[in-house]
């Protein structure tokens, strides 16, 4: 039986509502190891336990990608008692010396929620420092900069741990409402998306699919973005829309310098047509700010013009460098850099307007048949859902 | 008859053929029947070394060489890396010579051996990708270990002057200089006659997969006396230079379509060769494009053609949604946006490189294939360029 330890931040700071968050952390927790055999997963003393008969690596790998989980460590549990306390340390050391290798330095950290243990912290650790001590000769007590630090947290059970891993974050998955999120197959994108999920908002990824123009592989590609993202969120649905016929019309008909204004704005016509099936309230994109010439305020504008709904760019501040980290920590940078043509980049002209005024666009869309082709692209689209890929995943998740 | 489903016009057969049914029987008896290990002693293990035994003799037969000089690769690329590695293990020289426009499998080797000391010359090669022996012989030098020149360009369908080159080389070496003579022939085998040994070639790589045969198995011809370090450890198999269990169910394949080519080596070369031609000539009419691959001196089944203003690949999507398949220069590389090496050294700008693609027939594609094929090919071309103007 594994046991893993919890740590959520943010939704310590709510007020009434902390059980609603609570509640769904607890569920979302349940629900990301659930294959993995008949879990108990508890709330307790403002953490979370749970107790697992998987393998304790599945789980970490699984708990790791669980929004508001800000950090999570292997624990082992003892009865509140000095002697039964010590011989956890003694394993834990043990199995930390087994798979880490050069740990010359160890340190022992009490804390004592439950004052009724006999001994204060700092004699308990001390206690417990010196059974280790005599059990491993070679290790050396170091109060700076140890090489292994072992914690020991009484309450109603003593539990420790050697190992803190850091979490994803955020707010549990579900809590948000809902979103549209347009995902291409570049890095933004896909990075765009999960912070949007990261904050609690449920996510229905949106990916407009050209081809001839673009080839099978892409939509595969994308829909691995989305496997990637559905290891944090659970199942996925995904939209892809039928987008060639526009692509097609927009070539024929708008003047080079407005095409790529004109197809981001049928792109957010089609995401606000969807948007009403799925009970989606909002879009989120993976627009920045000046990143190449179509992004830029004027461009912004003229692309909210659309659409009534709120457009989230999470992305919007930040610099590429931030957002390829980002998306390497996640998992999505790897497929993203593959290399097959997205609908964005095979007709992009040389010139794109970096400023064109919102009288512009309407009058570039003069020629377009719009609620005719939004019609044809929505029903031609398909819903998929897309569930979680679980690589063995080796890159820490940062927040 | 068409070998592909309804609907279906499989032009990319410079990338993979459609195995034969007499070869899907072959590989399906030695996984069904005949699945001994050719090193028992038993009957099982005598049964499967029979099959060995004669996909060794079929395929010797193609090459006009006898079956012991002959040894099973797992394809073309451990064939080229048996050659040139174990060559470059044993080499009695540091100086190689190859082209420009050799397939990956022996470029990056030779690559890999100019890293670690051995001096490379890649010689140029002309408008349509094709090396003169007299460049060739001007490259020597009194150590040059290894030549390896192509048989047949996968992207072109040129064929390169083997047999002066090895007439040429045979000079060389009587004056006393250890020059080994390696020809990757993975495009040619069954659309153009290898003679190795008539060609003093030392050492010929061939593919299965590229003639009607299975993936995942080859062929190195070694004309006997040279010498070649392995490149695996293990068993006795492949005379020591190949260890390891043989692939039986892929070599009784691949000697299934040796059978077969052999069959009627002429009449399929010449029928594809009137295939292509009337591909060339359909091609020829739609403006703005330009075939590259030569008239004379190609191939019987590759026409590669640039058709200015249309991105390669997009044509190729255009085409697959009327069911006709092609490739944008050569398969390994479709995945790299890079234009391709072959392209850009026979002088296409990097736009063009960009805007052509490899069309290639076997001995199964029909004319009526071809004409549906140029049609939708005409129609594509002039729809994509009104998107793009």
């Amino acid at each position: 039986m594994a046991h893993i330890l919890l740590r959520y931040g943010e939704i310590h700071l709510k007020g009434q509502n902390q059980r609603f968050f609570l509640d769904a952390l607890v569920r979302n927790v349940r629900e990301s190891i659930a294959d993995l055999g008949r879990a108990q997963v508890r709330h307790a003393f403002g953490r979370i336990l749970v107790d697992s008969p998987a393998e304790e690596e599945a789980l970490v790998g699984r708990l790791r990608k669980v929004f508001g989980v800000v950090s999570l460590s292997p624990v082992q549990v003892a009865s509140p008692a000095l002697p039964d306390i010590a011989g956890a340390a003694v394993d834990i050391v043990g199995a930390a010396l087994g798979t880490r290798p050069g740990i010359a330095t160890f340190k022992v950290d009490t804390r004592r929620a439950d004052k009724r243990f006999p001994l204060t912290s700092m004699e308990t650790s001390r206690e417990v420092g010196q059974t280790v001590q005599h059990r491993f000769p070679q290790l050396q007590a170091r109060m700076d900069g140890p090489d292994l630090l072992v914690r020991i947290d009484i309450r109603d059970q003593a539990y420790l741990s050697s190992e803190t891993i850091p979490g994803p974050g955020g707010l549990p998955y579900g809590t948000g409402g809902r979103a549209l999120a347009l995902i291409s197959g570049g890095i933004d994108s896909p990075v765009a998306s999960w912070l949007g999920a990261r904050r609690g908002v449920t996510i229905i990824p949106v990916h407009f699919h050209s081809f001839p123009f673009t080839s099978e592989r892409s939509k595969e590609k994308v829909l691995d973005l989305c496997r990637v993202l559905a290891s944090y969120t659970g199942p996925l649905g995904v939209w892809i829309v039928f987008f060639t016929d526009i692509q097609r019309a927009i070539q024929l008909s708008v003047p080079d310098g407005l095409r790529v204004l004109v197809l981001r704005r049928m792109m957010m016509r089609i995401a606000d047509r969807l948007a009403e099936q799925d009970r989606a309230t909002a879009v989120i994109t993976g627009e920045n700010l000046g990143q190449v010439a179509s992004q830029t305020i004027e461009s912004i504008a003229a692309i909210n013009a659309v659409t009534r709904l709120p457009v989230l760019r999470p992305l919007i501040g930040a610099d590429k460098m931030e957002i390829v980290a980002r998306a390497e920590a996640i998992g999505t940078y790897e497929i993203s850099i593959r290399p097959y043509e997205d609908c964005c980049s095979l007709f992009v002209p040389p010139h794109p307007r970096t400023q064109p005024g919102l009288g512009e666009a309407d009058e570039a869309e003069r020629g377009l048949p719009i609620s005719a082709l939004i019609d044809t692209a929505v029903q031609r689209s398909e819903r998929l859902t897309i569930s979680p890929r679980w690589a063995r995943d080796t890159l820490p998740v940062g927040s | 008859m068409s070998h592909t489903r309804a609907g279906e016009i499989y032009l990319d057969n410079a990338a993979t053929t459609k195995p034969h049914p007499s070869v899907v029987e072959s590989v399906t008896r030695a996984l069904t029947v005949d699945y001994g290990n050719p090193s028992s002693l038993h009957g099982k293990g005598v049964a499967a070394e029979r099959l060995v035994a004669e996909a060794r003799e079929a395929l010797a037969w193609t090459l006009g060489v006898e079956p012991e000089d002959v040894l099973f690769t797992s394809g073309g690329t451990e064939a080229n890396s048996l050659a040139i590695r174990g060559v470059g293990g044993v080499a009695r020289g540091r100086h190689l010579i190859t082209t420009a426009v050799e397939h990956s499998s022996v470029r990056v080797l030779l690559q890999r051996l100019a890293a670690q000391g051995f001096a490379l010359t890649e010689l140029p090669v002309d408008h349509y990708g094709r090396v003169s022996a007299a460049h060739v012989e001007q490259a020597l030098r009194a150590d040059t270990a290894l030549v390896s020149v192509m048989a047949v360009n996968n992207e072109l369908g040129t064929v390169q002057p083997i047999g002066d080159i090895g007439r040429m080389l045979q000079r060389h070496r009587a004056a006393g200089r250890p020059t080994l003579f390696h020809v990757d022939a993975v495009q040619g085998w069954g659309k153009i006659s290898l003679r190795p040994a008539a060609w003093s070639v030392d050492l010929m790589s061939l593919s299965g997969h590229k003639g009607h045969g299975p993936k995942g198995v080859g062929a190195l011809y070694v004309r006997r006396g040279v010498p070649l370090a392995p490149q695996l450890g293990g068993g006795e198999q492949e005379r020591s230079l190949r260890p390891g269990t043989e692939n039986v169910p892929g070599i009784a394949g691949l000697g299934a379509a040796a059978r077969l080519l052999a069959a009627d080596f002429d009449e399929s070369a010449a029928r594809m060769r009137t295939l292509a031609d009337r591909l060339r000539e359909q091609i020829g009419t739609i403006p703005d494009a330009r075939i590259n691959t030569p008239q004379d001196g190609a191939a019987p089944h590759i026409v590669n053609a640039t058709f200015g203003g249309v991105r390669g690949e997009t044509l190729l999507h255009r085409l697959e949604q009327d069911g006709v398949f092609v490739s944008t220069g050569s398969a390994c590389h479709s995945h790299n946006p890079t234009p391709s090496h072959v392209l850009l050294a026979i002088g296409l700008s990097t736009a063009d490189a960009q805007s052509t693609l490899r069309l290639s027939v076997s001995r199964f594609t029909t004319t009526e294939e071809i004409d549906a094929a140029a049609v939708a090919l005409h129609h594509a071309v002039a729809e994509l360029r009104a998107l793009v103007r």
